[in-house]
């Protein structure tokens, strides 16, 4: 069954061109991208393997892709979402957050349109 | 001098309620209020007996004032301004020393600020617009629960507005047919579902039986979903003790939310608000009663200072406005109450109603609710509008849907996935939202069928409560 976590669960998977949109966004804000993976079938918890830490210095959306594309190459099977965090005063949080890679059990049905 | 102090009745201007050389200082409480003098009445007259009314003064002269150093408890009307447009109204601005109010006490703020005033025979009308609170003074209070970054940690729920509906029909359904609704919308694809106002322990049903059948349905639809979820449990009830009463109980069965009305009273809300940070549960209130006094401009309270108040009562929800649903609100006037609730730090903006400037100091900022006939077709103007930290609450828009309340709910969940994606990469939501739309729809049966059943509904009436600086209709 399709877990609905993260901004964009509703929306068909997206296209790495898609991804590169919402990062360029969130790079745009000031916001650092991060990578986390988890081996739990049904997560409903907060605290996932970081791939790495946050890219703070990263400006390109191009290098934060890479690095979701290597964490995909070495987990196919888990599940991978992206973060963006904001320190700014006020809100020290996570903006943005979304799904990019999901266990074989969870990926879209071959009808649903990509 | 010696006037001041002759038995009898002395013009309030005279008794030192009017000093318009007099500079706030930065630990003042500020208040502005629109006065419409009686005919007759000269405005510095009217605006020092608003400063009186609201401090020290009595309608005659007491000898007793020369017990006290009067002069630094009095409310000082320090500007006036003529209202454009509006003629026969006055913005009086006045300064109270912060002596005059108990730390932490929306009740005692809110006695002497209008407390008897608003009933003065020498005023038609009067109307308290906003209001400054000191850091010195907002730092007393707890200030919201959780609030907006807490909230969203606990959910897990990120850059997006959050989701709900009401439960329909508000009054009548039994506790199984309650939850059933509860559970189609949060599997369908909501945050989360709310009882209305209304709904508290009624005979046909009451509130342990709903709060039993709706976590049941919520912890169904987390499990389905692997999301958080959450439904608003109204425990507003007569008593403070029947109050806590069901919170406790809603808290041990794993809700992770409550809810009160505005109709419980500003005292009980800060209880609740302390019991919530105690216990962790988020505190949601619905404004309920608020158009009594808020909506008509001449006379009465300004939702911005209720919104303001409940800001340093310290709930971590509150319903400010749609803009596009059936209820009142203009559209600057609903950016100026969420500026209200969500900024930091807020400059003075008389285009949005804003009079003052306001800092939070860190205060925790409070969710908006927007709820009130919306629906997905309009999910471009909302989030344009309200932007990122809202709750959209669609209760008709998700349980009239054709296809049923979890197909409702999976409209405006795409709906809304579709249009924070579009924004994100750079497209102009406003002008294309319709299009972003139509091309979600494509790919999603239920928000096709929800923009052919709603995408022309339109509330366009006229709004009361507008900003000065814009024509106001009569």
């Amino acid at each position: 069954m399709r877990i609905t976590q993260g901004t964009f669960s509703y929306l068909p998977d997206m296209t790495d061109e898609e991804v590169a949109l919402q990062l360029r966004y969130a790079i745009g804000n000031g916001w650092a991208v991060s990578v986390e993976s988890t081996s739990d079938p049904r997560p409903r918890n907060n605290l996932w393997e970081m791939w790495g830490l946050p890219m703070f210095g990263q400006r390109d959306p191009a290098g934060a892709l890479y690095e979701i594309n290597e964490c995909r190459k070495a987990h196919p099977g888990r599940y991978i979402r992206v973060s963006a965090y904001d320190s700014r005063h006020g809100r020290q949080t996570t903006a943005l957050s979304f799904l990019v890679n999901r266990p074989q059990a969870d990926r879209p049905q071959a009808d649903r349109p990509r | 001098m010696a006037q001041r102090w002759s038995a009898g009745v002395l013009q309030y201007a005279e008794m030192g309620y009017w000093q318009p050389d007099y500079e706030p200082k930065p630990t003042d409480v500020l208040a502005a209020f629109r006065v419409t003098p009686q005919p007759g009445v000269p405005p510095e007259e009217a605006g020092a007996a608003v400063a009186g009314e609201s401090s020290t003064a009595t309608w005659t002269v007491v000898w007793t004032d020369r017990l006290t150093a009067y002069d630094h408890y009095q409310g000082k009307c320090y500007r006036l301004d003529p209202v454009p447009g509006n003629p026969g109204q006055y913005i009086a601005s006045i300064a109270y020393d912060l002596d005059l109010f108990e730390e932490g006490s929306i009740a005692n703020m809110s006695s002497s600020i209008i407390g008897n005033v608003f009933g003065f025979k020498a005023l038609k009308a009067l109307r308290l617009e906003d209001m400054r609170i000191p850091p010195h003074y907002t730092k007393t209070f707890q200030g919201p629960a959780h609030g907006i970054v807490m909230e969203r940690e606990y959910l897990n729920k990120y850059g997006r507005p959050l989701l709900g509906a009401t439960v329909k029909p508000k009054l009548g359904l039994s506790a199984r047919n309650y939850g059933r609704v509860v559970y189609e919308a949060l599997r369908g694809g909501l945050d989360f579902t709310k009882d209305d106002e209304n709904i508290n322990s009624q005979p046909f049903m009451r509130w342990r039986d709903r709060f039993v059948h709706c976590m049941e349905a919520v912890n169904k639809a987390q499990d389905e979903t692997g999301e958080v979820k959450g439904h608003y449990l109204n425990v507003t009830a007569a008593t403070m003790e029947d109050m806590y009463e069901r919170a406790d109980f809603a808290k041990e069965i794993g809700s992770i939310i409550v809810m009160i009305d505005l109709t419980v009273g500003y005292t009980a809300i800060q209880s609740m608000a302390r019991w919530a940070r105690r216990n962790g549960v988020l505190l949601h209130l619905h404004r309920a009663g608020h158009s009594t006094y808020t909506r008509q401009k001449t006379h009465g309270v300004s939702f911005r200072v209720i919104a303001k108040w409940m800001r340093l009562a310290g709930v971590d929800h509150i319903h400010a406005g749609t803009v596009v649903g059936k209820l009142e609100g203009d559209p600057l006037t609903v950016s100026g109450f969420y500026e209200t609730l969500r900024c930091d730090k807020a400059g003075a903006d008389p285009l949005r109603g804003l009079y003052f400037e306001q800092d939070w100091v860190s205060t925790p900022g409070v969710m908006p609710v927007a709820s009130g006939g919306i629906h997905a077709g309009q999910m471009h103007q909302l989030l344009g509008y309200l932007g990122e930290d809202v709750i959209l609450q669609f209760g008709g828009g998700t349980i009239g849907h054709p296809l049923g309340i979890a197909a409702g709910a999976t409209a405006n969940r795409v709906a809304l996935e579709a249009m924070v994606k579009a924004r994100n990469e750079g497209r102009d939501i406003l002008t294309e939202g319709p299009d972003i739309l139509r091309a979600a729809a494509k790919r999603s049966r239920e928000l096709d069928m929800a923009l052919s059943t709603w995408g022309d509904v339109t509330f366009t009436y006229e709004s009361t409560d507008t900003p000065d600086l814009v024509v106001t209709p009569s």
